[in-house]
């Protein structure tokens, strides 16, 4: 199996006018879940949505798959779940999932799955627009889950969920990356990364730390009772002084 | 463009509007209720001003009516991500346009034909040229609206705003087809305005299947009216970026 499912070489997306992230290196390993965490506005759904191929003002080196990001081949082997829950409100759970899964060409059985794993069968045949905004964003995120795509990018999957759904899911994550998936997650809290195998932390479209969440609190020079969040800090006012 | 995913979209689409009674309403029964009203206001008056525009109208409702629809729905799926989510699987943008396409022109038809049956059936509107074509007028001339409104959609933020290109696309086609004063008798500028307007030639075959059996006439203006409607789904396809700023 592929030991990276992600290789970037100086990527620098510019959108509108601006430069948004600065020449970025870094690898996704398959089979980890790896937390992409940063304060809003840092860049992190520009980096996901580089890495789906739908971002413009791309330059620099993105392999994923080991194909180029956005070739049409990656379509069938991702699963992407926009920030905002990006399934149909007028309706139902399964009837998104058939929808979807006849777009991906997935067998129609595996609606069934994913819906389990994301805990809505009680809800199945409930209209999105009628869920709360937690059940939405799993109904999104079962959208992603079809067609056991070996790359997964959630942006902000867990927010606003509920803390024992939030732990159903993150076990989730890493069952699937077990299962040799690489799992992208971003969250604006840090209060999540001590769940994630791998970290990289980023502020204003630049990491400021990569690596396990204890190697990047020795590298702050914390110990392993610190949070990420003073990790962040510390590195942060390093840089600055 | 693969068959599987446009029709898992015209599907898709259908099924949203099945659940939209309003929509739903508003696209079948009030084109009938309008066409109905104009029969009434002219009831007691002499000559055959019905007959003068009631193919006018069926020109104007599928045009109308798809134009808002689609530029709304396509709005959603653009603001709301899932067109995003779309451009990332295996969607070609054909799929994604002739999917819109084809549930929006089954609409039409059945709205057509309700409205055609109701004017010749119940409201004694003269048709001498077969009826079926005016259908077959009535769903290009849907398909066109709905590419215009697919293409609009992408210069508005918000529905309000895809609301507001009604005004200034769709108004003066309907003040230039050709309902109010015939074209021919328009000032010059106008008239030629009115010849490069779409809606024009929609609204000339259904007045010529009203008054003629030929039918020759008929499937010229439906050439132009389906060149524009072809033209229209090309631009919106330009609209639809895989990747977006
Ligand atoms: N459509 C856009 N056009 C121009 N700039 C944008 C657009 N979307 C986001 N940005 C800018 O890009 C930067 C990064 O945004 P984003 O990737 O969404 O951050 P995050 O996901 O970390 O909150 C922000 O400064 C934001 O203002
Ligand atoms: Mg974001």
């Amino acid at each position: 199996m592929m030991k990276n499912a992600v290789e970037v070489a100086g990527l620098t997306v510019v959108r509108g006018r601006r430069e948004v992230l600065h020449g970025l290196d870094f690898t996704i390993p398959a089979g980890q879940v790896t937390g992409l965490l940063g304060p809003s506005g840092c860049g992190k759904s520009t980096l996901m949505r580089t890495l789906v191929g739908v971002q413009a003002g791309v330059t620099g080196t993105v392999t994923v798959l080991g194909e180029p990001a956005g070739s049409p081949v990656l379509r069938h082997r991702i699963g992407y779940v926009t920030q905002a829950p990006s399934v149909y409100d007028d309706l139902s759970v399964a009837e998104n999932l058939a929808f979807f899964a006849r777009v991906l060409g997935v067998d129609r059985r595996e609606t069934r799955q994913v819906i389990e794993a994301v805990d809505l069968v009680d809800h199945a045949d409930q209209v999105v627009g009628r869920l709360s905004g937690g059940q939405r964003s799993r109904a999104s995120l079962a959208v992603a889950l079809l067609g056991s795509p070996s790359l997964l990018v959630l942006d902000e999957p867990t927010v606003g969920l509920d803390p024992v759904l939030r732990e159903d899911l993150w076990a989730m994550f890493h069952r699937l990356a077990d299962g040799g998936v690489a799992v992208l997650v971003s969250s604006h809290v840090m209060d999540e990364a001590e769940r994630c195998d791998r970290l990289l932390l980023m502020r204003d479209g630049v990491f400021i730390a990569d690596g396990t969440p204890t190697e990047i609190k020795e590298k702050a020079g914390l110990d392993r009772a610190a949070d990420i969040e003073q990790a962040f800090l510390t590195i942060v006012r390093g840089e600055a002084a | 463009m693969n068959p599987r995913i446009t029709l898992a979209i015209a599907a898709r689409v259908l099924t949203q509007l099945r659940r939209d009674h309003r929509t739903l309403a508003i696209m079948l029964v009030l084109p009938c209720l309008l066409i109905s009203l104009l029969w009434w206001m002219f009831e007691d008056l002499p000559g055959d001003s019905f007959d003068r525009l009631g193919p006018g109208l069926l020109a104007m409702f599928p045009f109308i009516v798809m134009f808002l629809v689609t530029s709304v729905t396509t709005l959603r799926e653009r603001s709301g991500g899932t067109l995003e989510r779309l451009l990332a699987m295996p969607m070609g943008k054909l799929d994604f346009l002739f999917g819109y396409a084809i549930a929006f022109g089954l609409v039409a038809a059945v709205q057509s034909a309700a409205a055609v049956a109701l004017s010749v059936g119940l409201l004694d509107l003269t048709i001498e040229g077969p009826v079926w074509l005016l259908t077959v007028v009535a769903v290009a001339d849907a398909v066109l609206g709905s590419a215009l409104g697919l293409f609009v959609s992408a210069f508005a933020q918000t529905e309000f705003q895809a609301v507001q290109f009604m005004p200034a696309l769709v108004i003066p086609q309907i003040l230039l087809c050709g309902l109010f004063v015939p074209r021919a008798v328009l000032p010059d500028v106008l008239n030629v305005v009115s010849d490069v307007l779409p809606l024009s030639y929609a609204v000339d075959a259904m007045a010529h299947l009203t008054r003629s059996t030929t039918t020759s006439d008929v499937w010229a203006d439906l050439a132009v009216v389906a060149a524009y409607a072809v033209a229209g789904l090309a631009l919106g396809a330009g609209t639809l970026r895989r990747r977006s700023e």
